[in-house]
């Protein structure tokens, strides 16, 4: 209830905004909203949404899953922190944009280029929240599971990954988040589709209706996948722990 | 199938790089159905010796022999019980093979029945104490070792779990080590009791005890803890006076 009102006053204020400023500038919500149901009619928002929606999934699972493991591997061993640290720190403060146009140089404008060029943007931060996660592990629990001579596996699964899952949590959400703002960035620069391009369309013809349909409707689906994916995740990893009142 | 300890030393660095002694030689054995018990103050180095014994730390200077194939069931000093699992969930991991009527007399006795499906965040120290001494139990361990495992649990309570201590060793040839503060406990429970000196440790006095423990009744037991008592005092005299 709480969250439709905070809703209603967004729309409230963005309308009495596109008053006073004029619809070339700001279009009102009707406005907009024309347009998305004209680009869904047609099917073009679907197919530019779905384009993006593909590459976000595939460059999020592949930085997550590779991610995840360099994490726990230098967060273990030390001589993987040592090796990996100044590849980590090179990474972290690479700016986007760099990685992006060195992988179109380089691969061509590609998919594969687009997608690695992404999860490669995503990758450090993945890396250094699991290591974090893996340095803050708790060894006594670890020396139960090998009293208890628990096979490798069962000890993985049952001792670390649960401890591990809050971290993987936070890395899933700011990954998230960072994923969806990059891949624009790589789409705008070198694909033929995906809400990036349309965006990109619409900068060109200075259409700023079609810029709020296409980021809105992003927007939505990012909403939308958050509440119902990111969220109740979090809430199962960590259902053991005592409620904060 | 015996444990052998032989430990010739144990160092322990410290942040400041000094280095100190925790453990002097020491020496000794246990036979399957027997229970050691070992006594010392605290901070004696009484759990950096089990961790040797576990084989959770390889860094010292000696020999530990123990059964290879051994299962071990350990109830450590902290319950160290997993979070996100429940109490049956914890027990099970420890102990995949146990049947269910196995585990439901686990719970019956140990009083755990109302608990199976509440996490250990949810339990008092003295219920996750039980937990942890029902997941020692039910791998039917050939090597049963005891981090003071009746600490903080109310006599009645205590005085029963011993009992099902002294059951379970007597039903299988297991080898049980146990450490104590309690005389108490470990006159009622113990084959042998090794008494520890302070840091670095060492073996100040091993009393057999030779009645068996399903025959030593109330007067024999204060019979042993006098005869102890005096012992040690006397150790302690002899001590001050050099």
């Amino acid at each position: 209830m709480l969250r439709l009102l905070s809703f209603a006053l967004f729309l409230a204020i963005w309308w009495i905004a596109a008053l006073f400023v004029g619809g070339a500038k700001l279009p009102s919500p009707p406005a907009v909203l024309e347009v998305m149901i004209a680009e869904a009619s047609s099917g073009a928002l679907f197919l530019h949404l779905g384009a993006t929606l593909a590459r976000v999934t595939l460059a999020f699972v592949l930085a997550m899953s590779l991610g995840s493991a360099i994490g726990y591997l230098m967060g273990r061993v030390r001589l993987a922190d040592k090796l990996g640290d100044p590849w980590l720190i090179l990474l972290l403060n690479l700016p986007a944009l760099v990685v992006i146009v060195l992988a179109y140089i380089w691969a061509g404008l590609t998919e594969a280029a687009a997608i690695a060029a992404i999860a490669i943007n995503k990758l450090p931060t993945a890396v250094v929240t699991l290591r974090e996660g893996t340095r803050a592990l708790d060894r006594s629990l670890d020396e139960m599971a090998s009293v208890f001579a628990m096979p490798r596996w069962r000890a993985f699964r049952h001792v670390v990954l649960p401890q591990l899952a809050p971290y993987i949590a936070a890395a899933a959400r700011s990954g998230l988040s960072l994923v969806w703002k990059i891949v624009l960035v790589a789409e705008l620069l070198g694909r033929p589709n995906g809400v990036g391009f349309e965006i990109g369309v619409a900068f060109q013809l200075f259409d700023t209706p079609r810029l709020l349909a296409y980021s809105l409707t992003f927007a939505a689906v990012v909403l939308v996948i958050e509440t119902l994916l990111v969220q109740p995740f979090e809430a199962r990893a960590t259902r053991w722990r005592p409620r904060a009142a | 199938m015996r444990l052998e300890v032989e430990i010739t030393g144990k160092t322990f660095r410290s942040a400041a790089g000094g280095t100190h002694e925790v453990l002097a030689p020491l020496k000794f054995a246990l036979c399957p159905g027997e229970v050691g018990v070992l006594i010392g103050p605290s901070g004696c180095g009484k759990s950096t010796m089990l961790r040797i014994i576990l084989g959770l730390d390889s860094d010292f200077r000696g020999h530990v022999a123990r059964p290879p194939q051994a299962r071990i069931g350990m109830v450590f000093q902290e319950p160290r019980l997993l979070p996100w699992r429940s109490v049956e969930q914890n027990v099970r991991l420890a102990a995949p093979d146990v049947t269910e009527a196995k585990l439901s007399e686990l719970f019956r006795i140990l009083e755990l029945e109302a608990h199976r499906s509440h996490f250990p965040g949810e339990l008092s120290l003295g219920l996750a104490r039980r937990v942890a001494l029902a997941r020692a139990f039910a791998v039917e361990p050939d090597l049963l070792v005891l981090d003071e495992p009746l600490a903080s649990l109310d006599d009645a309570l205590a005085g029963r779990l011993r009992d099902e201590i002294a059951t379970l060793v007597a039903s299988r040839p297991v080898m049980t080590l146990l450490v104590t503060h309690s005389l108490d406990d470990a006159v009622r429970l113990g084959d042998r009791l090794f008494f520890l000196s302070p840091r670095p440790a060492r073996i100040v006095a091993e009393v057999p005890i030779g009645i068996p423990r399903d025959r030593r009744d109330e007067a024999e037991i204060a019979a042993i803890k006098a005869g102890l008592a005096q012992r040690t005092q006397g150790d302690r005299t002899e001590r001050d006076v050099s």
